[in-house]
């Protein structure tokens, strides 16, 4: 996993097949990370994830709860369509927004994921 | 049934090994040249149950999950087991969004994958015997 901070963002960029094993090592390195840096937004590149099972909504979801109790978003941002059928399946798209990109999801969490009027 | 071609694996339920299971049955269709799209839907679901083998079945205690995989007429059929403790209530468990495990970041929408991305789904399962879960999937559109 790669991350990095952009304000209040930490930005996440998984690599490779989320499945059970590695979404308990990701959960571990993202809640590690968020304690350590001062951040309220988590956002997900998928962009070098080619494989996802429900492990992986899970693992969204669990981080979807920290930040909304941080009063910030998680989003996600960079899926393919493979990831696609899974996300809108699982319903999570209707409570995390999916972005085209990073810097879109970034915009986003500056109006607390709320789309524009 | 009599299969054109199949396989069999066996291996320790441990969680490092889901991507081996899926990649094993992936590999093992190649010859078949199905869509990426039917394929990814295939290693989902092999996963999901895989999963639910290592994860509920044997809840970190030492055993074997089973793999069989067959294809006839262009139509894949897999069965993924263990020995672990069995499903107590099957139509809960498959119900969407129900888990066991709720604190465990587990989504509750393993069966609702297998359902949706394979063509059929069976599950049988015995109270501290274990679990076998049927699928099947046409490898054509
Ligand atoms: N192989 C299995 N052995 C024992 N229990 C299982 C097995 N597979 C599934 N279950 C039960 O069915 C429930 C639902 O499974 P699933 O839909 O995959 O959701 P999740 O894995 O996220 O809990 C599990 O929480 C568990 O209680
Ligand atoms: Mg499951």
């Amino acid at each position: 996993m790669d991350y990095k901070v952009i304000q209040d963002c930490l930005i996440v960029k998984p690599n490779g097949e989320i499945d059970s094993h590695y979404a308990d090592i990701l959960k571990k390195e993202i809640e590690n990370a968020a304690l350590r840096l001062d951040i309220r937004n988590i956002i997900f590149d998928f962009s070098n994830v080619d494989f996802m099972d429900s492990s992986g909504i899970g693992l969204v979801v669990g981080r979807y709860k920290y930040t909304s109790a941080m009063g910030g978003i998680t989003a996600a941002a960079c899926i393919s369509d493979r990831l696609m059928k899974l996300m809108t399946l699982s319903g999570l798209l209707k409570i995390i927004p999916a972005c085209k990109t990073v810097e879109e999801a970034i915009t986003k969490t500056k109006r607390g994921g709320k789309n524009e009027l | 049934m009599n299969f054109e071609n199949e396989f069999s694996l066996k291996f320790k339920a441990l969680s490092c090994n889901e991507g081996f299971a899926r990649m094993a049955v992936s590999v093992f269709l190649l010859p078949y040249d199905t869509y990426s799209d039917i394929m990814n839907d295939i290693k989902t679901a092999v996963s999901e149950a895989v999963t639910n083998s290592i994860i509920h079945g044997y809840e970190g205690m030492e055993g074997y999950v089973y793999i069989r995989c067959g294809v006839k007429d262009n139509v894949v059929y897999i069965e993924v087991s263990d020995n672990g403790c069995g499903i107590d209530d099957i139509k809960k468990a498959m119900e969407p969004l129900y888990t066991s495990k709720p604190s465990e970041e587990r989504s509750g929408l393993g069966f609702t994958v297998m359902e949706s991305f394979m063509d059929s789904v069976e599950v049988e399962s015995t109270k501290n015997k274990g679990t076998r879960v049927f699928m099947s999937k046409s490898l054509l559109r």
